[in-house]
């Protein structure tokens, strides 16, 4: 199905999904991309006080976070279930890896204080599970934009499909991001070494991050034929070359705040990075789900179905980013003294 | 499809869900707990509640990760291993999670930072609407979970056009013929679990001899659920049995083990079913009581295994153990409430040990029991995923015998490591007891309970262990 032959509801009710979809996944990388960034970093920290400092700046916020993405995955069940009942299988292995990297880190927030003074091992799974969940969003997102192998309507491919140069690549990007954000996060919210060490850190996984970016832009348009199509013919260059040059902007603005004394501008700029990387992927890969087979509307839910849960979606999504807010809110601001697990 | 990895990919949701179970059950009723003693410390200014209200939202802060934790792989199996599900079954049950995700997930998930974290960031109503918004959230939860599994079992408002299923009327699907019933008897179930842990944990500290202040609360608490819940439980499973006889008679005649439709039905308490053979060795049973119990007239007849193919029937042993499991051990909870009720109402259910022993150790009873019945129910409604439309042989993902393998394996470590040891921590928790209440000494001098030395001394210890070096 082209999008050309589909009006009315037929076409906008899949696209306005699909955008429901897209907003969830973007606010998951965002939000738990800080949470993994924090386990990424743990090895660069040994001591027992920083650590006990950068669990205790997510504590309030780690399991809303992580709720993304479950809103995420189960947004493409629900609305687009084909699309879910191939991608799944064909990414069958780093998703289950994920998902188990995913519980240890997740226990790790409270076992790790229950278990004191023997929390070492917790220290372990925090910063491993942290960093296994970051690498293998990568290797599906890359194993993604790959493509995956259909035929009548299912996945034909083999288990390890995903696994190219490509997908390591955005694995590896994928981790040191989520450890820039993580960086910034803890510059935002701890202070004296804690903070000046975070920002030590910062500087090079920017330049790192900024080097991936680079890296995928240029890979994508060489691999992909359709890619470079999208990017470099007329007018879509006019339209989108805003986005390359607004990312080189806000790299340079995060690298002055990670350099500089302001405590927010670093973490807001590397979100909004992370935020127009994810635009950019969505431009590219627009309008297929399935790679580079089966469009958002060959894999939408039925109508009855779509419509039933955007409605739900339209009036409960604004109270859930509300009470998000405030939550961060509450939590606004430098760590305090005696705050989190105890 | 490959068949061999058909065994597989059914163990390995069935053991992730039935560990998951556990952890969901225990938080709906630890968090409406925890709940409840904040807004009797706030009303009444006990500072006991106050201890309370931290000591068990610790306990529920560590069961509540792992039912996170445990749950998101289950939603992510409906696609990695039962690609079919999703595909047929995707338009009306994937709105109901959905549902699920927006007014249940994200509500606990966000207001347990407040409820766990601010203590002192917010008001204390605020603290206290934090709590309560978090149980509520785990029972909204229940409410969306129960009814897609309850369709499962007893589809309604759908259509079905090449092979899918389509949503008619949502109203019908969500309110599906069992989930009234189903729905009540879960949340029944868990918070008579937890009442039971609660009172075994009150009974506990009372035997050594530790906070009694605390214990006689819990156990006065605890009781109270336990002597209501467990008879109440009874008559849920009852109607819910009625209700399972008139939708899905197979599953019952599976349940009470009655082969052949010759008559009026026994009621078989014990025997050993065998499937092949059709029939049930070594019955032990009351003539026509099923009848009675089931029709209410003693010329009722009562649905038989051998009404329909043998492909149609669930694996009889596996459904008729688990009911007597979960009954038994039914029958043993009103036991502990009645005679607990009963020494309470004589003044002595505190001095009582043999009482006090047997509460003490009753506390895992209810997670065997919820196992139990859900191993019944879902074991009793195969072969069919969702009744009478896709079955679960044919709901499979073209995925390897060898890939659902290693994923099996690598599930099955993961869970019995860290499950069992967070089992481990929440016992730890337990038998730390709940010392000191923060880190700053509370408000009201008396309320740091009759050893001021040693609450003096956990309280410090807490600060330092808190600041940045230890």
């Amino acid at each position: 199905m082209t999008p050309d032959t589909l009006t009315g509801t037929a076409f906008w009710l899949p696209l306005i999904s699909a955008g429901i979809v897209a907003i969830a996944v973007a606010m998951y990388v965002v939000l738990d991309g800080f949470d993994l960034g924090i386990g990424i970093l743990f090895p660069f920290f040994p001591k027992e006080a920083d650590r006990d400092r950068m669990m205790n700046s997510v504590a309030p916020f780690w399991d809303g976070n992580e709720t993304w993405l479950v809103l995420g995955g189960n947004g493409l069940f629900v609305a687009f279930p084909l699309a879910y009942a191939i991608v799944m299988p064909a990414l069958y292995v780093p998703l289950i890896a994920m998902l188990l990297a995913l519980v240890f880190r997740g226990v790790a927030f409270e076992f790790r204080w229950v278990a004191k003074p023997h929390h070492r091992k917790w220290d372990i799974a925090f910063a491993a599970g942290s960093t296994v969940a970051a690498l293998c969003q990568g290797l599906m997102l890359g194993g993604l934009i790959d493509g995956l192998r259909v035929a009548q309507g299912e996945f034909a491919g083999g288990p390890f499909d995903w696994l190219t140069p490509f997908s390591v690549m955005c694995g590896l990007g994928l981790v040191v991001g989520y450890a820039l954000i993580g960086a910034c996060w803890i510059v935002m919210k701890t202070t004296h070494d804690l903070e000046r060490k975070a920002r030590a850190f910062a500087q090079p996984l920017l330049i790192a991050l900024a080097a991936f970016i680079l890296l995928v832009s240029v890979w994508t348009p060489l691999e992909y034929q359709r890619v470079a199509d999208r990017w470099f013919s007329m007018p879509n260059l006019l339209y989108l070359s805003p986005l390359p040059i607004l990312t080189a902007a806000l790299v340079v603005i995060c690298w002055r705040g990670v350099r500089g004394t302001h405590t927010t501008a670093a973490f807001y700029s590397a979100v909004a990075v992370f935020v127009l990387a994810f635009v950019g992927l969505a431009i590219s890969s627009y309008p297929y789900l399935v790679p580079w087979e089966l469009t958002l509307w060959d894999t939408a839910a039925s109508p009855e179905s779509q419509k039933f849960i955007l409605i739900g979606t339209a009036i409960l999504l604004p109270f859930i980013i509300g009470y998000t807010v405030f939550v961060y809110y509450t939590f606004r601001g430098k760590l305090r003294e005696g705050e989190g697990y105890h | 499809m490959e068949p061999d990895a058909l065994p597989l990919a059914r163990l390995q949701f069935a053991f992730t869900i039935a560990v998951h179970i556990i952890f969901p059950a225990f938080s709906i009723g630890s968090s409406a707990f925890v709940a409840t003693l904040l807004v009797l410390w706030r009303q009444t200014g006990k500072e006991h509640f106050h201890r309370l209200a931290r000591f068990w939202t610790k306990i529920f802060a560590v069961s509540f990760a792992m039912g996170v934790v445990s749950g998101i792989p289950l939603s992510y199996q409906f696609g990695t291993n039962w690609s079919r599900f999703s595909e047929v079954l995707g338009n009306v049950v994937g709105p109901l999670i959905g549902y699920e995700v927006l007014t249940a997930f994200f509500l606990e998930a966000t207001f347990l930072g407040v409820m766990l974290f601010g203590w002192k960031r917010v008001p204390p109503w605020l603290h206290v609407t934090a709590a309560v918004l978090v149980a509520f959230g785990t029972t909204i939860s229940g409410f969306w979970i129960l009814s897609a599994n309850s369709w499962m079992h007893t589809p309604a408002g759908h259509v079905i056009r090449e092979g899918i299923v389509y949503p008619v009327d949502w109203w019908a699907i969500v309110f599906n013929p069992s989930f009234p019933y189903r729905f009540a008897h879960m949340m029944s179930a868990a918070y008579l679990t937890t009442s039971v842990v609660v009172l075994a944990v009150g009974a506990r500290y009372l035997l050594a001899g530790t906070y009694q202040t605390e214990a006689k609360t819990m156990m006065r608490m605890g009781l109270g659920m336990v002597a209501i819940l467990a008879p109440l439980q009874l008559v849920l499973g009852d109607l819910h049995g009625l209700n399972t006889l008139k939708h899905q008679p197979i599953k019952v005649a599976a349940m009470e083990g009655h082969w052949e439709d010759d008559g009026p039905a026994d009621l078989v308490l014990f025997g050993v079913p065998d499937q092949k053979a059709e029939k049930t060795h070594a019955e032990i049973s009351i003539p026509g009581a099923a009848s009675i119990l089931l029709t209410h007239s003693t010329t009722g007849r009562v649905p038989a295994l051998k009404d329909v193919p043998p492909d149609q029937r669930p694996p009889v042993a596996n459904v008729f153990y688990a009911f007597r499991i979960m009954v038994g051990i039914g029958l043993l909870l009103i036991l502990l409430g009645a005679v607990g009720a009963y020494l309470w109402w004589r003044g002595r259910v505190f001095d009582t040990r043999w009482y006090l022993r047997f509460a003490g150790h009753a506390w895992p009873l209810g997670f065997i029991a919820i196992l139990a019945g859900w191993v019944t129910t879902e074991t009793g409604r195969q072969p069919w995923v969702a009744h009478g439309i896709l079955r679960t042989a044919d709901a499979l993902s073209p995925v390897s015998a060898a890939t659902v393998a290693t994923s099996l394996i690598a599930f099955a470590v993961t869970y019995f490591t860290v499950f069992s040891i967070g089992v481990y921590y929440i016992r730890k928790l337990i038998r730390h007891g709940p010392k000191g209440s923060a880190v700053e000494p509370p408000k009201q001098e008396h309320g740091l309970g009759n050893r001021p030395l040693a609450n003096a001394q956990e309280t410090t210890r807490e600060a330092r262990s808190t600041g940045p070096a230890a």
